[in-house]
Parts: structure tokens; sequence; C-alpha cells
């Protein structure tokens, strides 16, 4: 019984391989928002977004930091909170791409940022998509998510 | 003035990315000015209508053969010219019975590349330049079509399709000023 009590506990508390994904735009609006879980159960967004909206919106000092110091667009880790690691990525335009992770995936998340830019430059050049605007395109999210399990969540 | 009779290569191209920017530039600042679509439609129409009837010169100039006789050989034209100028390849296809209609098939629409029709726009006819270009050309050469756009690649389908229809011979002399 109390193994089954502790494996509940972790299976609620210590999610591993999740990731949160966040494009965050010149006025620290979020773009795009989208998670993505190993585990394979159902994520239930409205439970963590909040948090990861807060821990994501707290790291974007450090990203603006950080960009300053380097002429790379892969900030990599920038900070951490409990078990929640902060990757980033800058575009030539100064959009953040957040990665709220708890495993250190760094070949999969660089791919990943890598992989969304393109689908993001794809999108600004649609004449109908006004940048710092949330994106609601269907291609998008599609891409989002082949991307997330080709090298997120495997 | 007089232009030189045979132009082996035109210097002065544009990247194709630039020109597919630009008439998406155009085409969402028309959508910004007019309320309805339907509107933006017909905007987008006659200013291929502008576009067609000079165009038209130049692609005799280039091309100079004669008198089409007959609207399939009309339709080779208006394939020859999608080459010329857009280089795009469509196929002519889907004759009607009298051969008074045929479709232009594209696999693909370069113009509208990057575009994503957003869902308040299902009814733009995002292409609808090509369409008032084609009538125009055709009206200064004396004949007078009708064309559409049957099916389109932003709105799901598999492939773009430009229906032509022809209407009649125009008698009388067309003026050559704007729409």
């Amino acid at each position: 019984l109390i193994n089954c009590l502790i494996h509940f506990y972790k299976r609620d508390f210590v999610m591993s391989g999740t990731y949160y994904f966040v494009i965050v735009g010149h006025n620290d609006n979020p773009l795009f928002e989208v998670e993505f879980s190993s585990s394979g159960r159902e994520v239930r967004k409205d439970d963590h977004r909040h948090l990861n909206q807060f821990i994501a919106h707290a790291a974007l000092d450090l990203v603006d930091e950080h960009m300053l110091r380097t002429p790379n667009m892969y900030l990599k880790i920038v900070d951490k909170f409990n078990e929640w690691f902060v990757s980033a990525f800058v575009t030539a335009s100064r959009q953040r791409f957040i990665m709220l992770h708890d495993l250190k995936n760094e070949d999969g998340i660089k791919s990943f940022f890598s992989e969304m830019y393109e689908t993001y430059i794809k999108q600004v050049m649609n004449p109908f998509y006004s940048i710092n605007t949330p994106i609601k395109s269907v291609h998008f999210e599609k891409k989002a998510q082949f991307y997330g399990r080709k090298f997120l969540t495997g | 003035m007089s232009r030189p009779a045979t132009r082996l290569t035109d210097t002065k191209k544009v990247s194709g990315e630039l020109f597919s920017l630009t008439y998406g530039a155009l085409v969402a600042q028309i959508v910004k000015d007019y309320q309805s679509v339907e509107d933006v439609n017909k905007q987008l129409e006659k200013m291929g209508y502008n576009v067609g009837v000079r165009i038209i010169e130049d692609f005799l100039a280039r091309t100079k053969e004669g008198k089409c006789a007959d609207f399939r050989e009309t339709a080779e034209k208006v394939q020859a010219a999608f080459k010329l100028y857009l280089n795009m390849s469509p196929t002519v296809t889907s004759w009607s019975a009298a051969s008074d209609q045929f479709s232009l098939v594209f696999e693909a629409n370069p113009i509208a590349e990057f575009v994503e029709l957003p869902d308040n726009y299902a009814d733009l006819q995002y292409s609808n330049i090509l369409c008032g270009a084609i009538r125009g050309a055709l009206e200064m050469v004396h004949i007078e079509v009708a064309a559409w756009f049957a099916q389109d690649n932003l709105k799901g389908d598999s492939v773009t399709e430009l229906r032509v229809k022809f209407i009649r011979k125009v008698e009388d002399t067309v003026p050559a000023g704007d729409d």
C-alpha cells in the first residue's frame, strides 16, 4: 500500500521528460504555448500552465541578459526553478523561445528550437500574420507536435 | 526609340520570394482597406485586368506569333505566358465539349507560397489578380472570357485550378483606358 502511495506521489510531482515550450513576444506576451510529456498520460494544461507561465516570465530578465552577452541564438540553460530547468533561444528579431524541462536534453532541445525557428520564419512570411500576435495556425501547431515527438519525448 | 528585335535574356530579374512577399503585403493591405471579402476579390480582379491589358503587348512583342486559329491555340498561348512571366508551368486540361472552356492546373502556386488564409477570409480569392490578367489580356486581342478559380491550394484542395471560359469575340474596338 505504501509503495502504491509513493508511486502515486511520484506520478503527480516528479514528471520525468516533461517539457513546456513558449514563444514570448516583445511585450512579454505569450505568442504560442505547448506542452509535451514522455510519460504518455494526458497533460492537464490548466493545472500547471499558470506555474509554467510564471517560471518562464521570471526567467525573461535572465534571457535578456544572456542574449546581450553572446552572439549565439541558442542560450542553453539560463535559469533553474526547483526541478525545472529553463533553456532559451533568441531569434534574429529578438523573439524569445523558452523551454521549461526537468531533464537535461540539450541536443534534443537545441534541435527542437532550430526546427521551430524555421517554422516560425515561415509563419512570419504569411502576409496575414502580424508579428507579436498569438499564433493560431493549425500548421504551426502540427509542426510543434511533430518536432516535440521527434526531439523531446521520442 | 525602337525596341531591339530579340531580347535574349532579361537581366532585370527579381527574386520570386520578394515578389510573393510584395503581393502578399498588397493583398493584406487591401483586405484591411475594404470591409467585405467580395470587394477585395473584385479589387484584385480589377488590378489584374489593368496588368493584363498592358502585358499583352509585351507578350506579343516577345513571341511574335500570329493570330490564334481557335480557342485551343489561345489556351496554349496563355500557358506560355505563365511560363514566361511567372516561371509557372500549368497544364491545360478539362476541355469542355464545345472547346470553349479549359482549365489551367497548377501543382503549386508560387505567389501564395507562405500564405495561410485566416478563417474569416475563407472566401478570399487570393490569386484573383491572375484571373483579371487573363481577362484583360485576352480582351485586348478581342476575345471576351471569364476566368475564375475552381480549386485553390489555400482552401485545402490538392491543386490550384484556374478555369477560363470563352464568352464571345469582341467586334468593336476596346478603349485602352483604365477600368
